[in-house]
């Protein structure tokens, strides 16, 4: 069948034609523009269209004419095979008819008929585009698209978004939101909570495994967020709290306390608890229960064994060759502030006859006033140059530079050794400085005085006695202790024999200034003259001082004066107006030099109070006198005098050459005369209220012991120094000791030593010993100032006693001489007769026994002793 | 009135008595020898003291009751007598 290629053909061009979407899919049905046609071959014949003679596979057309169908269909008529299109023939517009060679017999015959026109158009042209598309496939296998830019459309939506739309959640619905609260009168309401189990059913979810769905995508939404942490504070709640409080005690007032005191509570209280408090009381009384004998038994704690010596030692002696030869010591003072420093003052040892003879030589050798030093025996460390014999010095307390001192000639001289205070504190510090000062050591310093009072103005006698006023109080022009504003010692008192005692003050007076104020100025522009290398301290008191104060001692009950020798007034250094002792260093050093200070005007000083102006003043006679130095002003003349001694007591037959007052006591004060000592009680003006019994040796000096208040020292004409202690022995000293061959002058003992508790004895042959005072003498045992003190009061109560004795003795003497008298002026009473005697005796003893017998009775004894009543 | 103050006098003219203080229940001085400050001190510390061993006698016996208190000090003793509405302090130094 020749059919074959034609098929490939038809099926190709189908492929083709498959393309235009008209023409889809009609393989099996013929279109309706296709009539499949059976033609016979005559028919084949006359339309020129035998079957693979015209019409092949390659060419399966063939346009025939419609006229030609018409005329074939009118001659054969039915038999035609146009017969069943005839209609459509008839009706075809054109004139051409396709007629198509089946060759596949695709549509069931050999050959179709294309019944309209658009397919015939289109069938002739898809073999014509059959064949050029061929020839392009070709081509496209060979050549490539050229690429075309896309042109932007716009999009056309074709489904997506509905699916991304349906995932994403929106709010289909704003939100709701719902606020519950309990109503108000339940809140806070106690709750009430229960099991609420009933109509309860619990659906809880299972894992049920024919429904198990296991999902293959599972939608998950992740959110960046950033890292978190949990911290957490806790703050302090800090409550107040009192920090502190300030309160009153309650009291009541003075109408309430009395309301009280009333009352009758408060007496029956007082009544039933009096006789506890009395029981106890009494018991304290009688004895210390908690007391512990044993160790009280032991005083002194740290007592060395084996040290049971009691003598003093001789540390050191001083003694020198050029000033001290033919020379006594009258006066000896240790340094207050450098320990080892001792002055001594020189004196000759020569009567006043030998004195005038001797005048001119005496000029030539001056006196001098030496410091002597542990460290160096041999030489002294300074010389002050006196003007005459000093008998009597002090350091200034205020300032341990300034010296003052009283010589024989009655003036009163002032030293400034500010110059070489190094020198003597270097010599202190031992070996190191000694090679250095070799040079040194060869000239001793000689300090000339600073000043010297007019010798007009100041004692007419030998001054015996110096001493300087504490810088608590400094005394107006009328002896009344005011505040001392400077802070400093600036005031002193000396006596002298020619009776009288001095006050002496260190700045100038106001008058004086105002005057020598233009003076003082010129002299301070050009540097003052300072011959001899002396300080300019005292320059304003330099020959024109003079004393302010003069205080005579005018005898009591006759004519005359005392002449005093020592004097002895109350250290009142704690009576300052804040009632504590003044700053000792702060407030010093603001004060400028002496010459700068004036005596301030009376206007502005304040009078202090407290502050005892008595004194007591050993005289030549041996009378302790108890004088005030405040001056009273006499009415009629103005002037100034002083009052009359208050008291005056002859203790010693000859001079007194001590009146020192106890550093523990202040009251209490010890006076030595040539033959014995006597201690005084201030305010006991009966009499002493401890005499000494007359010593063979005389007395020459007596001093207390700074550390123990029951110890001082007597030294004697022989050079002997007697210890007392007053708790051991009163009658005789508890130790003796020789010192040296000549009569003791001066003794001192040092306070401010160190280790070493060390007395100076001088002695007449200018010899100066230091010894060092034992355990024993220097310490004192825990009671021994309260034993002491009871002890001067039992003194003072027996002196009491004895003036109350005397007086009672008095009393009673003269009531005995009344009664003598009595006796001799009354006639004598006669006797009674012995038998009236008897009588009277009888009765008594009668009454005594009934008497008697009336006791036994109420005794209940009288049954048992009838016999004994007969007896 | 007069008996209350001879008998504190009495007790004050003992040998080494120091002060003698009268207080109330409430810790108020009545009456003092001592001054001001001294007698607050003591009043404000010595009732604490008292309601305090008071209280110990009577929780080991209840029945028990403190009559008298004497506290020895080194320098002094100090008496102390309780009552319902008042107080007594005596102060005194033993001798020796």
């Amino acid at each position: 069948m020749p059919p074959k290629r034609p098929k490939s053909k038809v099926i190709k061009e189908k492929e083709k034609k498959n393309e235009t979407p008209d023409e889809g899919a009609s393989e099996s049905a013929h279109p309706e523009h296709i009539f499949p046609l059976v033609l016979t071959s005559v028919t084949q014949e006359l339309f020129g269209c035998r079957a693979d003679e015209d019409v092949t596979g390659e060419n399966p057309f063939k346009l025939l004419r419609k006229e030609d169908i018409v005329q074939d269909m009118k001659t054969r008529a039915a038999v035609s095979d146009f017969s069943p299109v005839k209609h459509i023939v008839l009706e075809y517009p054109e004139d051409e008819l396709l007629l198509v060679f089946d060759r596949d017999f695709t549509y069931g015959q050999c050959f179709y008929l294309v019944l309209t026109v658009e397919a015939k158009d289109n069938m002739m042209k898809s073999p014509a585009q059959a064949d050029d598309d061929e020839e392009p496939m070709k081509d496209e296998e060979e050549h490539v698209m050229e690429p075309k830019t896309p042109e932007s459309h716009p999009w056309i939506s074709q489904g997506s978004e509905q699916e991304i739309e349906d995932e994403s959640l929106t709010h289909a619905r704003p939100r709701l939101r719902y606020k519950i609260s309990p109503l108000m009168r339940h809140c806070g309401a106690p709750v009430c909570f229960s099991d609420g189990n009933d109509g309860y059913v619990e659906c809880s979810s299972y894992e049920d495994k024919s429904f198990s769905i296991t999902r293959m995508e599972r939608d998950t939404s992740i959110q960046a967020s950033r890292d978190t942490t949990h911290s957490s504070t806790q703050t302090l709640w800090k409550y107040p709290k009192n920090m502190c409080t300030q309160y009153e005690p309650r009291e009541f007032s003075p109408e309430e306390k009395e309301h009280h005191l009333r009352s009758e509570n408060l007496k029956n209280f007082i009544t039933s608890v009096a006789i506890r408090f009395e029981r106890s009381l009494q018991q304290n009384v009688i004895s210390d229960v908690f007391c512990d004998d044993w160790t009280v038994l032991c005083e002194d704690d740290g007592v060395p064994t084996g040290k049971t010596e009691t003598q003093l030692k001789e540390y050191q002696s001083f003694m020198d060759l050029h000033f001290s030869r033919e020379k006594s010591i009258s006066h000896v003072h240790w340094h207050p502030s450098i320990s080892g420093v001792i002055a001594v003052a020189m004196t000759e040892r020569l009567s006043l006859e030998e004195r005038i003879d001797n005048s001119t030589k005496l000029l030539l050798n001056p006196s001098y006033i030496l410091f002597w030093s542990f460290t160096d025996p041999i030489n002294p460390q300074l010389q002050l140059e006196c003007p005459e014999d000093v008998l009597c010095f002090q350091f200034c307390p205020s300032d341990p530079n300034i010296i003052a001192g009283g010589c024989i000639n009655g003036q009163v001289v002032l030293w400034d050794i500010s110059a070489h205070v190094e020198r003597l504190q270097d010599t202190r510090s031992g070996g190191d400085n000694i090679s250095n000062n070799l040079d040194k050591n060869d000239v001793i310093p000689v300090v000339r005085y600073c000043a010297v009072s007019g010798i007009e103005n100041g004692h007419k006698a030998p001054v015996t006695d110096i001493q300087w006023l504490p810088e608590t109080f400094e005394l107006s022009r009328f002896g009344i202790p005011v505040e001392n504003s400077s802070r400093v010692c600036v005031q002193m008192v000396t006596c002298a024999l020619d009776c009288c005692v001095l006050f002496w003050d260190l700045r100038l007076p106001r008058a004086v200034s105002q005057s020598l104020t233009d003076v003082k100025q010129k002299s301070e522009e050009k540097p003052p003259e300072n011959p001899h290398g002396v300080p300019n301290t005292f320059k304003h008191l330099n020959l024109t001082w003079k004393p302010f104060i003069r205080v005579s001692l005018p005898k009591i009950g006759s004519t005359g004066e005392y002449s005093p020798l020592k004097f002895s007034f109350r250290d009142n250094t704690v009576d300052y107006i804040t009632g504590d002792k003044p700053p000792q260093d702060a407030e010093r050093e603001e004060v400028c030099g002496f010459a700068q200070l004036r005596v301030p005007s009376a206007k502005q000083q304040k009078p202090l109070e407290n502050i005892s102006t008595k004194l007591y003043v050993g005289t030549e006679d041996g009378e302790l006198v108890y004088t005030d130095w405040k001056m009273e002003k006499d009415n009629d003349s103005g002037r100034l005098f002083s009052a009359k001694p208050t008291h005056q007591f002859l203790a010693h037959h000859t001079l007194v050459n001590t009146v020192s007052r106890s550093p523990f006591f202040k009251d209490i004060i010890l006076t030595v005369g040539s033959f014995g000592f006597a201690i005084w009680k201030e305010g006991v003006m009966s009499g002493p209220i401890l005499m000494s019994a007359c010593s063979k040796v005389m007395c020459t000096i007596g001093h207390w012991s700074l550390t123990r208040p029951a110890l001082f020292f007597i030294g004697k004409k022989d050079g002997t120094i007697e210890v007392w202690d007053l708790l051991q022995n009163t009658h005789e000293p508890s130790q003796t000791q020789n010192i040296s061959t000549a009569s003791i002058t001066c003794i001192r003992s040092s306070s401010a030593c160190g280790k070493h508790h060390l007395l100076a004895v001088s002695d007449r042959i200018g010899t100066l010993h230091i010894l060092q005072i034992p355990w024993t003498l220097r310490k004192s045992s825990n009671n021994e100032k309260k034993n002491v003190r009871k002890y001067f009061e039992k003194e003072e109560e027996r002196l009491e006693y004895f003036e109350k004795r005397q007086i009672k003795h008095e009393k009673h003497k003269k009531e005995m001489e009344a009664e003598q008298l009595k006796k001799k002026t009354e006639p004598a009473v006669p006797l009674k007769p012995d038998e009236e005697l008897e009588a009277e005796a009888l009765k008594e003893y009668e009454q005594f026994l009934a008497l008697e017998k009336i006791v036994l009775k109420n005794m209940g004894l009288l049954t048992d002793t009838i016999d004994q009543s007969d007896l | 009135m007069a008996e209350v103050e001879d008998t504190l006098k009495r007790i004050q003219g003992y040998n080494g008595v120091i002060g003698s203080i009268v207080v109330n229940a409430e810790g108020i001085p009545i009456r003092t020898t001592l001054d001001n400050s001294t007698t607050v001190q003591y009043v404000g510390l010595l009732h604490q003291l008292t309601m305090k061993a008071r209280s110990t006698i009577r929780d080991i016996d209840p029945q028990n009751d403190l009559t008298f208190l004497r506290i020895r000090s080194k320098k002094h003793e100090i008496m102390v007598a309780p009552d319902k509405e008042f107080l007594m302090i005596v102060i005194q130094s033993p001798t020796e």
